[in-house]
């Protein structure tokens, strides 16, 4: 008989690409659905929108490229980013604004670069960063959780205003939208209110904001859903939340009132999908575990610096973009020590 | 006794990094009792099954051989003979296909087998083994051909000559058979657990260690179960028998050393350099049959397993069988059988026929079905995920080799520690985007080494040429040099010429016709002193009768012409 003849190891592979990302996908389910729950149906339209301009984009780029379409399609990855970036933008912002956002995401960010694997930076990060700094305005109009909201938005009366801008009858804009709790917090701060005058306010709940409390619960279980599947290790998002809860708490122990309390960090912004799903993008983070602690510490430290003293009111994108560029000098200097060998990598 | 085995005192053991947890698909060739294979009609005996120089084959077709005739002689210090599984006659010395990854047929010899299996008398028992000298163990173990049977099979006695620099402490013997389906080793030690510690106190003696580690994955409890039994049985306090955690690959001997002793081979070193030396189970075992029954390796256990075979099983097995016979005794192939492995799935190579022999190396064959051994995937890009780093027992960072190995930079893939890299295949295994890692790893150290050689060659013909152009330079000094003397000598020949006082007066005025004459002269000197030492111009050494007539015959007309025909410049110069 002949055989076929390839070299070792000869085993079935038990992961894939399109499995990772799928896993990590269905992990973002339960707080994207509680966004849902909380801001309104916007949300599911923008993660659709978004979703579909990803592939459409991408499908663009690989056939410009001469690649294969359909094997870089179904590695989820242009989902993934879409989805990401859609749980981090306003539920009603315009179509437009969500196409600009997750175009640059696909075609600048990654396909540029040599698509998936090759990027520097995190998609959906850089994206969101555009957005936020072209149109600050749209970018910060939020909707009110679902306990604080007057005015629901039906799904079509959602649609309407995301694709056509025209708001229903007798709102308007102001009345409609809020800013997110961190906005508020440090806005408030900002003109020396007290921190427990600022908390007297309805919109707190027990650490964060009230609803965005209950999505970082759900983006909280994600993540450890991923860890206990061994998509993520806990480096990073243990190193980022832990560095943020122990300065946050350090500065609020020093001054009660100017500075929020730590869990306020980690349950409020985007902390907990910064630290699980944003943080943890293995293209764009370190690969040494060494390398890993050091960088989920800085973007914890970054996140506190700009959110107390810059002038963005969340700062989990920037924090991560900054880190994404240490990455590579930071893995070079904390290579492990292999095996046999004296002394510690590179140090 | 149990009670002995009971009071096993506990081992603190460590742990190498990273490492699988894969399903280890070994219950289904272990069934006892053991067979042995059927005798094939021919065995396919290949003269180089070891590590270093191939054999050197003693016998031609037609020869008659019987059972443990030495085939081939070892060529060189590192090296080993091959010798008769079986008596018969040889058919054929030829280059076959055997069992190699490179796939390339090497120098075997075929023997038709007689069926009688009749034995030769070449080895004899050697019974006070215990006092034996350890030089002619030594030779004893070499002359039986046993190599390294854990995979490498380097040869042992080479293996087991340490040197002076390094004195052994701690024997190690590998009995983890870490890789899935892989089991002959496992029914090895449950089967001989008495001859395989005789063949450890054997290599203990050889090597001088006071103490032996037995490591075994706690997979084979009841390996670990008749050894400590047959430890306490025969009262060998020195040896501990360890039941080591199932993890992939802890059979490897940096990493087995590591889980055992804590203690980490240097890069690029050998277990000697830590004062310790590990041996496979099986060695010890084969170690013990050529002292004590006088046995060369003429046979072993293989593992015939894999769902593409109908009936896995172990079989003890003659080196040379080829491979289809095992098969067939395994039930002949399945309908799903994919590959044909030797060796396990992490670290096994490919066969593409079924017509080669098994050799000395060979513990396994896995016939696997395409979900065992599935083709390989399209590789997408990297991810850099981190799992190979993770999953790295040499703590690498397969990753970046793979950038670098990708880019042909080899000086930076070595910087990462590429020849650290053991291709136990974990990297590859784990890795999301399906990239062969170890091929590329492959790939970067023959390229490295092709790359050294290369350097070699380079700078040796610099140093070639570099002593050419000096010699050059050399030769054209003295010449000037001679002819400055020359031409000062022709301006004062009164002054110079009394030195020459053999040269004939007449001539003495031309130094030219004195130079010849004194170099004639030394020439005879030189003939009639060789000629009284009894050293004759070695190519003149086996002439035939019409031949030195001649030349006789031309040293005469030399003789009669010599003073007039030969150049002065050619001599002098």
């Amino acid at each position: 008989m002949r055989f076929s003849t390839i070299t070792s190891p000869h085993s079935a592979r038990p992961n894939s690409v399109s499995r990772t990302m799928l896993l990590v996908i269905l992990a973002l389910l339960p707080g994207a659905a509680a966004m849902i729950w909380y801001f309104g149906w916007g949300v599911l339209i923008n993660m659709i929108l978004a979703s579909v301009t990803a592939v459409a984009c991408e499908a663009l780029a690989v056939r410009l490229r001469n690649r294969p379409v359909l094997p870089v399609i179904g590695d989820f990855s242009a989902v993934l980013t879409a989805l990401l970036l859609a749980v981090a933008l306003p539920p009603l912002l315009p179509w437009w604004l969500t196409v600009i956002g997750v175009a640059f995401a696909i075609l600048m960010v990654k396909q540029i670069y040599g698509g998936l694997g090759y990027n520097p930076f995190n998609p959906a990060m850089a994206a969101y960063v555009l957005l936020l700094v072209s149109y600050p305005v749209q970018m910060t109009s939020w909707l009110p959780p679902e306990m604080l909201n007057e005015h629901p938005l039906t799904l079509l009366q959602s649609a309407s205003v995301i694709f056509t801008g025209a708001l229903p009858a007798g709102l308007s804009w102001d009345a409609l939208t809020m800013a997110t709790p961190l906005d508020a917090m440090f806005t408030q701060l900002d003109q020396s209110r007290m921190l427990s005058e600022i908390l007297a306010q309805p919109l707190w709940g027990d650490f964060g904001g009230r609803g965005w409390e209950w999505v970082g619960n759900w983006y909280l279980l994600g993540g450890l859903f991923l860890l206990y599947k061994r998509v993520i290790s806990w480096h990073i998002p243990v190193s980022m939340l832990g560095s943020l809860l122990v300065i946050a708490m350090l500065f609020h122990f020093l001054d009660q009132e100017a500075y929020p309390f730590g869990m306020f960090h980690i349950f409020t912004g985007g902390t907990l999908l910064g630290a699980f799903f944003i943080a943890t993008d293995p293209v764009s983070a370190c690969t040494t575990r060494k390398g890993q602690l050091v960088y989920g510490a800085c973007i914890g430290l970054l996140v506190f610096i700009i959110r107390t003293w810059g002038g963005y009111p969340d700062a989990v994108a920037f924090a991560v973009l900054l880190m994404n560029m240490a990455a590579p000098t930071i893995d070079y200097y904390t290579q492990p020590r292999a095996f046999g060998h004296q002394g510690a990598g590179r140090d | 006794m149990p009670h002995s085995v009971q009071k096993q005192q506990k081992h603190t053991l460590y742990r190498f990094n990273g490492g699988l947890h894969l399903p280890d698909n070994k219950s289904q060739s272990l069934t006892l009792p053991l067979e042995k294979a059927a005798l094939p009609k021919r065995l396919i005996i290949p003269l180089q099954q070891h590590i270093g120089e191939g054999a050197e084959p003693l016998v031609k077709i037609g020869d008659q051989v019987l059972k443990g005739d030495m085939l081939a002689k070892p060529h060189g210090y590192v090296s080993a003979p091959v010798h008769a599984p079986s008596s018969g006659t040889v058919v054929a010395i030829d280059v076959l296909p055997i069992p190699h990854p490179s796939g390339l047929p090497a120098p075997c010899v075929v023997i038709e087998t007689d069926g009688k299996e009749r034995w030769g008398n070449q080895l004899q028992p050697m019974a006070d083994y215990q006092h034996a000298d350890p030089s002619l163990l030594r030779e004893r173990i070499r002359n039986a051909g046993v190599v390294g049977l854990g995979g490498a099979a380097f040869p042992s006695s080479v293996k087991l000559t340490p040197g002076m620099e390094n004195p052994i402490d701690t024997l190690i013997i590998n009995g983890a058979e870490c890789e899935p389906y892989i089991t002959c080793d496992d029914l090895l030690m449950q089967t001989q657990a008495e001859k395989i510690l005789i063949g450890i106190g054997i290599i203990r003696r050889l090597v001088g260690a006071a103490r032996c580690l037995f490591g075994i994955e706690d997979n084979k409890p009841e390996a670990i179960r008749q050894l400590r039994q047959a430890v306490a049985d025969a009262g060998l306090e020195w040896v501990s028998v360890i039941a080591i955690p199932t993890l992939y690959p802890s059979g490897g001997e940096k990493q087995l050393i590591k889980v055992l002793t804590g203690r980490e081979v240097p890069s690029g070193s050998i277990p000697a350099t830590i004062g310790m030396i590990c041996h496979n189970v099986s060695t010890a075992f084969a170690i013990a049959e050529a002292v004590v029954e006088g046995r060369p390796l003429i046979s072993r256990y293989v593992t015939v397993t894999g769902n593409g075979v109908r009936q896995p099983k172990n079989l003890e097995v003659l080196i040379g069988t080829p491979v289809a016979e095992l098969i067939a005794q395994a039930g002949g192939y399945t309908g799903q059988v994919a590959k044909l492995i030797v060796g396990g799935p992490m670290m096994g190579f490919t066969l593409n026929s079924d017509e080669v022999p098994v050799t000395k190396a060979t513990n396994c064959l896995l016939a696997a079905d395409s979900h065992e051994a599935p083709d390989p995937g399209v590789a997408v890009a990297c991810i850099r995920c981190g799992r190979c780093a993770s999953a790295c027992p040499a703590n690498l960072l397969p990753q970046q080799m793979y950038w670098y190995a990708r880019a042909k930079d080899l000086e930076k893939v070595q910087e990462y520690n590429l020849f650290d890299c053991i291709e136990c295949g974990c990297c590859s295994h784990v890795c999301p985007s399906h990239i062969p890692l170890v091929q590329y790893f492959r790939f970067a150290k023959t390229e490295s080494w092709a790359q050294e050689k290369e350097q070699r060659a380079a700078e040796r013909a610099r140093q070639r040429h570099e002593a050419q152009l000096a010699r050059k330079e050399r030769l054209e000094a003295e010449r000037k040099a001679k002819l400055r003397q020359k031409k000062e000598a022709l301006k004062k020949p009164a002054v110079q010429q009394p030195d020459a006082a053999q040269v004939d007066s007449a001539d003495a005025v031309d130094p030219k016709k004195a130079a010849i004459a004194a170099a004639l002269q030394r020439a005879a000197e030189k003939k009639a002193r060789l000629a009284e030492q009894g050293v004759e111009p070695k190519n003149q050494a086996d002439l035939s009768e019409p031949q030195k007539q001649a030349i006789e015959r031309v040293d005469k007309r030399r003789a009669n012409s010599d003073a007039n025909s030969v150049t002065s410049e050619k001599q002098g110069g």
